[in-house]
């Protein structure tokens, strides 16, 4: 049963269109869904203000639902692409498209419903402020998009750059390698710059008088939320442009794959924990702006330890990168190198989750109680250490199997 | 290439050991981070009582790692005893 190679690419084109609109739908239904029952309940509270919240919600779930326009584009772009003639390598490429264009949309998506929904709520709290709500939440938003778009330069790069010169094995893996990096690492940052975007759009209304100081806070928490997306980014592009020509195959197909997986799984617990952080100084800024100082270092000290994880994710992945491997076709060679990038992977989710809940809270106390910053930043810190412990244990294991083995 | 039967399973026992460290380590991160954020809090509602709160949240974490040693304890005898 021998397919010619435009057959596979063809089917690999259609696979990637499935997987940048299925999973592109998912976070921007979800974040929109999250608006309307915001606004639902904002307008039981404020009936007379129907009409504000209405429009609000309207344009705030227009801004969530680019995500999912970006990766219904890119699944259109898959479906109708004539793959008569191309090389298989452009399977790969496609397949890696689809990933990285829908995986990220789920964040971006996901993260522009919570200032959409904040904004509804805001307006039913105080209707005066509704042009600085409406100003923030698209500031906010359009945040919140920007690992979406980084999916879809990394997805468009995949579709449309020429990769004949890169030999099939290990360049397949390279190309999947990248569109996984970005799309996954993506989902972390998109979520969490739309939660500071929703609680600075909340804050602005309780406290309108402090908009300029709790905006600054919000962009300064979600510019450090972007952060684990841009490592994505920058492991897809080397994984893309290096040239595999000289590597053996055998087991460096393993290493490039491995290396997607390690930073784009990292990433995700960072995005989302830096996300709570920044969420809780921006609230924090709104109830008591004159505590703007120590709300803003501890955050930043919060969300750098938060980062540490992705930081090993993305070790691990210049190790597999750039650690020139033995021609081998063993098999316990290239598993060793895919699990690795597995261990490190999944192992970066859980602290930079729970490290950006723990500076979450250290920043919401702090905001009622700016004399106490001392005390509680160093129980926050010692109290994200010993979550920190799973994610080296992850990173040693991780070594192990590199070196070791 | 033909595959041994002591290659796959020594493969698969690799596999494993990244795949137990790394998932295993989702839980305790997010739980203990959960508990340092609710110390954090407690101290700052009773700056007094800091010494006994950070005591309680190490033992509450301490419990909470348990899980992840595990992981860790499977993962090595993967790699380094079977």
């Amino acid at each position: 049963m021998e397919f010619s190679d435009a057959i596979w690419v063809q089917a690999a084109a259609f696979l990637g269109a499935a997987f940048s609109v299925g999973f592109g739908a998912i976070g921007a239904a979800l974040g929109e869904g999250y608006a309307a029952g915001r606004a639902g309940r904002a307008i039981s509270k404020s009936p007379e203000l129907s009409g504000p919240i209405l429009k609000n919600m309207l344009i705030g779930q227009a801004v969530a639902e680019s995500a999912g326009i970006f990766a219904l584009v890119i699944a259109m772009l898959l479906v109708f692409i004539d793959t008569d003639g191309r090389p298989l390598i452009d399977a790969f490429a496609y397949l890696g498209a689809g990933l990285s264009m829908g995986l990220s949309a789920i964040g971006s998506g996901l993260g522009s419903g919570f200032p959409a929904a904040e904004a509804c709520q805001g307006i039913a709290d105080n209707p005066p402020t509704q042009a600085a709500i409406s100003t923030n939440m698209l500031i906010g938003s359009a945040i919140s998009q920007t690992p979406a778009i980084f999916g879809m330069v990394v997805a468009f790069m995949l579709m449309f750059v020429d990769f004949t010169s890169q030999p099939l094995w290990p360049a397949w893996a390279a190309l999947l390698g990248a569109g996984l990096s970005m799309g996954l690492a993506a989902i972390g940052s998109g979520v969490g710059s739309g939660i500071p975007a929703g609680s600075s759009t909340l804050g602005m209304a309780r406290q309108p008088s402090a908009a300029t100081a709790i905006r600054t806070n919000m962009l300064i928490g979600s510019a450090v939320s972007q952060t684990p997306a841009i490592f994505g980014m920058v492991v897809a592009f080397m994984l893309l442009f290096i040239d595999w020509s000289n590597v053996p195959p055998w087991p460096t197909w393993a290493a490039l794959l491995g290396a997607g997986l390690s930073t784009g799984l990292s990433a995700i617990g960072p995005g989302i924990g830096n996300g709570l952080t920044a969420g809780e100084a921006a609230e924090g800024v709104a109830r008591q702006p004159e505590a703007q100082g120590p709300i803003t270092t501890t955050m930043l000290i919060g969300q750098t330890v938060a980062q540490s994880t992705v930081i090993y994710g993305f070790l691990v992945s210049l190790i597999l990168l750039f650690i020139q491997q033995e021609p081998s076709h063993a098999m316990t060679e290239w598993v060793a190198l895919l699990s690795a990038g597995i261990c490190m992977g999944f192992g970066g989710i859980g602290p930079g989750i729970g490290e950006g809940i723990a500076a979450a809270y250290a920043v919401r106390r702090i905001a009622r109680d700016m004399s106490q910053n001392v005390l509680l930043t160093r129980v926050m810190l010692v109290g994200q250490a010993v979550s920190e412990s799973t994610g080296i244990y992850s990173l040693i294991v991780s070594l192990l199997l590199l070196f070791v083995i | 290439m033909a595959i041994e039967g002591a290659d796959l399973v020594r493969a698969a026992a690799l596999l494993g050991a990244g795949i137990s460290m790394g998932l295993g380590a989702i839980g305790p991160g997010v739980g203990e981070g959960f508990a340092a954020g609710k110390a954090c809090e407690a101290i700052g509602k009773n700056p007094k009582e800091a010494g006994l709160l950070t005591r309680t949240m190490l033992v509450g974490q301490a419990v909470s790692e348990s899980t992840g040693i595990y992981s860790l304890v499977v993962a090595l005898l993967l790699i380094f005893v079977v």
